[in-house]
């Protein structure tokens, strides 16, 4: 049985501006190379109706991430929510941030392997 | 210390480094005087923990194996690339000597202090070349079309700059009582960069969207802004103007603006004679009036009377100005003359500018003006920021008279959450930037009437105190009216960044007697060098930094191998040079410059920062009000009148056009349809990346990943129209030349302009020439001329060029890292 996971990461990506400093935090966090990091941000650039696009940038939590256990476990914030530009992630309980979901629309709660 | 200990210094980003405009706060975690880690300050009020991908790679920065870090001579050819470590001892009496020699022969005038874009050098580079005795500090871009035209224009008709209110003057920022959160903030030309440029931390707009704010995004690019608007205002590059003057038309014929405001606060009333089309003097009527006098229409007297520019008031008593209409008035000549006020001139051109006009001019469809112009006006507050296009054409100064004459008709001058005035925090001045003169200066007028462009530009000679760009470069070739022998770059890359036509840029700097550059790391322009200083990033310093508010200080964490900040070398030369100057150490001088903030350097180091208090100029809002801008404390602002002049009183002077107005850019399908038919796309260039500061950190691999190729931007169906494919290699040419990008297939463009990315360079590419690091294969710079500056010398057209695209061959193709 793998263990149950508890935490998570909840990004609200209405507001997520693609600024990077949440990938480059990790890959500092951890010297990880060029190329590795936790996260990773993507560029969506949806087409809709009557000539119309939406811009959106989502950070994905990958294989890499370790949700900062070791620095959640002194109180601090993970790397990437810590310095993210638009203060639109947040880490907590898997229960806590699904409530929180329920408040706005565009948000999307991270279960990373860790 | 201990070994392996880690020590947690507590400071301030600006430059180099990031290479941003700075102001965030971060801890720097140092180890065996290694940069092991750097984090936002999580209790610094400007970026409350948060911090861009370009501070968090610093470790990848500060300690790349590239970085300079002795003294280079040059041995070989210039931009051969071969290069001999010395000492500073004698890269310092190398410099001294060959600078002096210039300086006997031909006069200090003669050599070029040449900068980048918004660095911590202002003061420095000018504290140097004025100890050396040279006016010629010169911003390297083409129209010096970065900001301070902005700021000189503001200056200009309202005395102050402003900037959008993010309650940054207040530690306790929005949640201080005095602060209100705007219902609308309109974004002209402005996109999230995380390059916190002209002194705003980008994401602080985001953070007042969560809080309520609307936003007008003003955008020919679907930018990130643009996604989230109520309104997208899609226009045409370069024809901000005419949109500013629709938006006026629809508020002033919707009688949406604050009446009040532009009666007491403006020179609406104030009288133009129709026949020289020129404002009426005291002096125009009596002989023995004075010249910097206005006139106004008083109702009551039915007759003129006297606006005294030094009292801020009327000479008579009980004087009800007019504020519209047409009168006659009889001169001190006796002859008799038509007046008309200001304010009937000014809705006159503004009605030049009817919703249809301005919709054929901008292609924005008339609806989505008015209804934004209306939202605009009737959101209170509502604030306006801008970006760097509204600099980078050459009509920049008419351009920002409209916009500013926004944000004053509609009454949201100095309130909160509107444009707030902005001021160096306790008025000290660490940054010279246009309107403002530090304690650093030269030493006589005299020495300043040789600076190049002030006996041409008006602006140069009231406002900015700089060399002209444009008229630099030229007078490098033609030694008129006096030789250029040498060049002082630093903070500056002209030839992969800031400079426009870079090749000129190049055989320029090769007909110097004398370069010197002082990078981090070798660049392009500093192959061209006869002498590299290697210089510092903001951690490895002590520094000062009073760009509005707070007043922080930068604190040195550590050093790099032999390394020194800007501020050292100058400082080191500048005594070199001036045998009267007068500072022993750089502490006494950063001293000297606070001390309006009643503290010495050390103490304020001790705090981080500090904000000035309520009541102070430099603490908003209502100063013009209560008297807080101009000297004499009188109410009303720092203008020729005291009053927003709708009407220029200095571009009067100076010749030029004194009110707001549209003018067509020099390369537009408009202005060049022969152009055009050749060249059928827009060329837009500049959009900001994520993780470059214009031509930096292509070397920082956590960096480069992100964003690892020149790109340009183009729409879907034009891509398929050329056959070109998402990623491919095309060749973006116009008749200046042409370089290569890879295609992004993006739908964030439309159909008719496309988008290159600036400052490209190859740092792992061969660095002599002909390949000075690959510059040539993708600086977008090669498609853009020189010498297309503004009537007033400021701005440039860089946002609005022409040119045609097609696929590069198999064999062209670029693999570059
Ligand atoms: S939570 Fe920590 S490990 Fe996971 S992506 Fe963020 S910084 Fe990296
Ligand atoms: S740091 Fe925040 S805003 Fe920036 S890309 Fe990551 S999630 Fe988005
Ligand atoms: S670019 Fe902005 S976020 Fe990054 S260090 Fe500079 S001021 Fe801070």
């Amino acid at each position: 049985m793998p263990k149950q996971p508890q935490y998570g990461l909840l990004i609200d990506y209405e507001y997520c501006t693609g600024c990077y400093a949440c990938q480059v935090a990790c890959a500092q966090e951890y010297k990880w190379p060029a190329g590795m990091a936790g996260m990773r941000v993507m560029e969506v650039v949806q087409k809709l109706p009557h000539d119309k696009a939406y811009l959106t940038y989502l950070p994905f939590p990958t294989e890499l991430c370790v949700l900062c256990a070791s620095r959640t476990s002194k109180g601090l914030q993970p790397a990437c929510v810590q310095h993210c530009m638009a203060a639109c992630m947040k880490y907590g309980r898997i229960e806590e941030l699904a409530r929180e979901m329920g408040k706005k629309p565009r948000m999307v709660l991270w279960v990373p392997r860790s | 210390m201990k070994r392996g200990e880690r020590k947690i210094i507590r400071t301030t980003t600006w430059s180099a480094g990031p290479g941003c405009h700075g102001g965030c706060g971060v801890l720097a975690h140092i180890e065996d005087g290694r940069l092991v880690k750097i984090e936002g300050d999580p209790e610094h009020p400007w970026n409350q923990g948060r911090l861009c991908a370009r501070c968090l790679a610093m470790t990848q920065y500060v300690h790349h194996p590239d970085r300079l870090t002795r003294p280079l001579k040059r041995v070989g050819e210039r931009g051969e690339g071969r290069w001999q470590e010395i000492s500073w001892d004698e890269a310092f009496d190398l410099i001294e000597k060959r600078l002096k020699k210039i300086r006997e022969e031909f006069g200090p005038e003669s050599v070029i202090f040449s900068m980048g874009t918004g660095r911590d050098i202002g003061p420095w580079i000018c504290m140097l070349a004025y100890a050396y005795g040279s006016p010629n500090v010169m911003f390297a871009l083409s129209g010096i079309a970065c900001y301070s035209p902005r700021i000189a224009a503001v200056d200009t008709i309202q005395g102050d700059y402003c900037i959008l209110d993010a309650a940054q003057w207040f530690p306790k920022r929005y949640d201080d009582p005095r602060y209100k959160v705007p219902k609308c903030i309109v974004i002209w030309g402005y996109n999230i960069p995380a390059s916190c440029p002209d002194n705003v931390f980008g994401h602080w707009i985001i953070d007042l969207m969560k809080r309520g704010t609307e936003i007008i995004a003003i955008d020919p690019r679907l930018s990130w802004f643009v996604s989230r608007a109520k309104k997208w205002l899609q226009l045409r590059p370069g024809t901000d103007g005419a949109l500013a003057m629709g938006f006026l038309n629809v508020i002033i014929n919707e009688g949406l603006y604050d009446r009040a405001f532009v009666e007491k606060w403006t020179n609406a009333a104030h009288l133009i004679r129709s026949d020289a089309a020129k404002l009426l003097r005291e002096s125009d009527l009596v002989d023995s009036g004075s010249a910097s006098n206005f006139v106004v229409w008083d109702m009551v007297r039915g007759a003129p009377a006297v606006w005294d520019a030094t009292e801020l008031d009327y000479k008579q008593a009980g004087v009800k100005p007019a504020l519209e209409g047409d009168y006659e008035v009889r001169l001190a000549s006796g002859a008799k003359v038509p007046v008309k006020t200001v304010w009937s001139a000014f809705c006159q051109q503004v009605g030049e500018y009817p919703v249809k006009r301005v919709s054929e001019i901008t292609w924005v469809p008339e609806k989505d003006i008015v209804e934004a112009a209306r939202f605009y006006a009737e959101s209170k507050p509502a604030a306006i920021h801008w970006g760097v296009p509204i600099d980078m054409t050459p009509a920049i100064t008419p351009t920002v008279q409209a916009i500013a004459n926004l944000w004053c008709l509609t009454g949201n001058l100095d309130v909160p959450g509107g444009n707030v005035i902005s001021r160096y925090a306790f008025d000290a001045v660490a940054y010279a930037l246009p309107g403002t003169k530090g304690v650093i200066k030269l030493k006589s007028k005299e020495a300043d009437s040789k600076r190049i462009g002030a006996d041409r530009y008006g602006p140069l000679n009231r406002f900015i105190w700089r060399a002209q760009t444009d008229l630099v470069l030229e007078q490098i070739f033609t030694g008129k009216p006096y030789p250029i022998k040498g060049m002082w770059i630093q903070t500056c890359n002209p030839v992969a960044g800031i400079g426009l036509d870079p090749k000129k840029w190049v055989e320029a700097l090769k007909k110097l007697d004398f370069v010197v550059a002082v990078d981090l790391f070798m660049t392009p322009t500093a192959q061209l060098a006869d002498v590299v200083l290697p210089s510092a990033t903001f951690l490895e310093k002590d520094g000062l930094r009073s760009w509005w508010v707070p007043l922080q200080s930068i604190n040195k964490a550590m050093t790099v191998a032999e390394c020194k900040p800007d501020v050292e070398i100058n400082f080191e030369l500048a005594r070199r040079f001036d045998p009267d100057f007068r500072w022993q150490s750089i502490h006494e001088l950063y001293d000297e410059i606070i001390k309006p903030a009643g503290m010495t350097y050390k103490e304020l180091q001790a705090k981080g920062w500090a904000f000035p208090p309520e009541g102070h100029p430099s603490t908003p809002y209502h100063r013009f009000e209560k008297g807080l801008l101009r000297p004499d404390r009188k109410p009303g602002f720092q203008t020729p009148s005291g009053r927003i002049e709708l009407y220029s009183s200095i571009r009067e002077e100076w010749g030029l056009e004194p009110m707001a107005h549209y003018e067509e850019p020099p390369f537009t399908p408009v202005s060049q349809p022969e152009l055009y038919k050749k060249y059928p796309l827009i060329l837009s260039t500049g959009r900001r990346s994520p993780v470059y500061f214009h031509a930096e950190h292509r070397n920082i691999p956590w960096l480069r990943e992100i964003d690892p190729d020149p790109v340009i931007e183009i729409h879907p169906d034009t891509a398929k129209s050329l056959g070109i494919g998402d990623g491919e290699w095309v060749w973006v040419e116009n008749w200046l030349g042409r370089c290569k990008f890879k295609a992004k297939i993006t739908l964030v463009v439309p159909t008719w302009m496309v988008m290159a990315t600036h400052g490209w360079w190859f740092p792992e590419k061969p660095g002599a020439e002909p390949s000075l690091y690959g510059v040539w294969e993708s600086n977008v710079n090669q498609l853009i001329p020189m010498s297309f500056q503004g009537k007033d010398g400021l701005g440039a057209p860089m946002k609005h060029l022409l040119c045609q695209v097609y696929k590069a061959s198999s064999s062209e193709e670029t693999g570059n890292a």
